[in-house]
């Protein structure tokens, strides 16, 4: 699992990489909030490009960075996610809080 | 249905195991040439059922988590067993966003997960002795096969 990101017109990209699950999600998330705690940005989008792999643990993972930006009244777009991964965001709903970008 | 294939993998009920325990299970099910999108299906299923004996039947203990897969045909059946804390309300821990853990972000989707991923989905668990997922896929053959 890795991450990657750059500020661009006040767009917080995120670029993800390998798989989300149980294992991974704490560092994760630990390196998520460092970089939302840091700000600077308006909005946040999530590029799943590089994610093998994501179960249910990514639900809660998202909808957690969701509702922290929420407060600060900062969306949240994903973008780049795979059949796999879509077809947990469509069951799950995330789609109706984290819009898709295509 | 006549058994074609087995096996039977114990392992430690450990996170840094749950890639491996996933990745297992689909690469056996190769043998019935299956698409990317059923192994994915495979992987996610297993992966919901093996975090659930890690975070919930063993609740931060180390426990064995007893993974068998048999082959039947065109159909996997894939049972994921744990000799945890066990629950009494099955259908309660089913409903969809259903946790018992909301504090830890938890999303409650593991189960719907399973059922959605494969074609059927049984749980037998007892309070004190453990519980067991049993799922099954068919694994759809092409109607014509490129190869031949």
């Amino acid at each position: 699992m890795g991450i990657y990101s750059e500020i661009v017109k006040d767009t917080l990209t995120v670029y993800i990489s390998g798989d989300i699950d149980e294992h991974t999600a704490p560092e994760l998330r630990e390196r998520l909030d460092a970089l939302l705690n840091a700000g600077g940005f308006k909005r946040l989008l999530f590029n799943m490009g590089g994610v093998d792999f994501m179960d249910s643990t990514g639900i809660g993972m998202l909808i957690g960075r969701y509702k922290k930006l929420k407060r600060d009244n900062i969306p949240v777009y994903v973008e780049e996610v795979n059949k796999q991964m879509d077809k947990i965001f469509r069951l799950s709903g995330l789609y109706e809080i984290i819009g898709l970008v295509r | 249905m006549e058994l074609n294939n087995y096996f039977k993998l114990i392992l430690s009920g450990k996170l840094e195991n749950e890639s491996f325990a996933r990745s297992t299970v689909a690469a056996f099910c190769t043998v019935l040439n299956p698409t990317i999108e059923e192994i994915n299906d495979i992987k996610t299923a297993v992966s919901e059922a093996v975090t659930n004996c890690i975070v919930h039947a063993y609740q931060g203990k180390t426990g064995e988590i007893i993974i068998e897969v048999s082959i039947y045909g065109n159909t996997v059946e894939i049972k994921v067993s744990d000799t945890g804390c066990g629950f009494a309300d099955i259908a309660k821990a089913m409903q969809p966003f259903y946790t018992t853990k909301p504090e830890e972000e938890r999303s409650g989707m593991g189960f719907t997960l399973m059922q959605a991923f494969m074609d059927n989905l049984e749980v037998i668990s007892t309070v004190g002795i453990g519980t067991t997922v049993l799922m099954r896929k068919n694994i759809l053959r092409d109607v014509e096969d490129v190869r031949a």
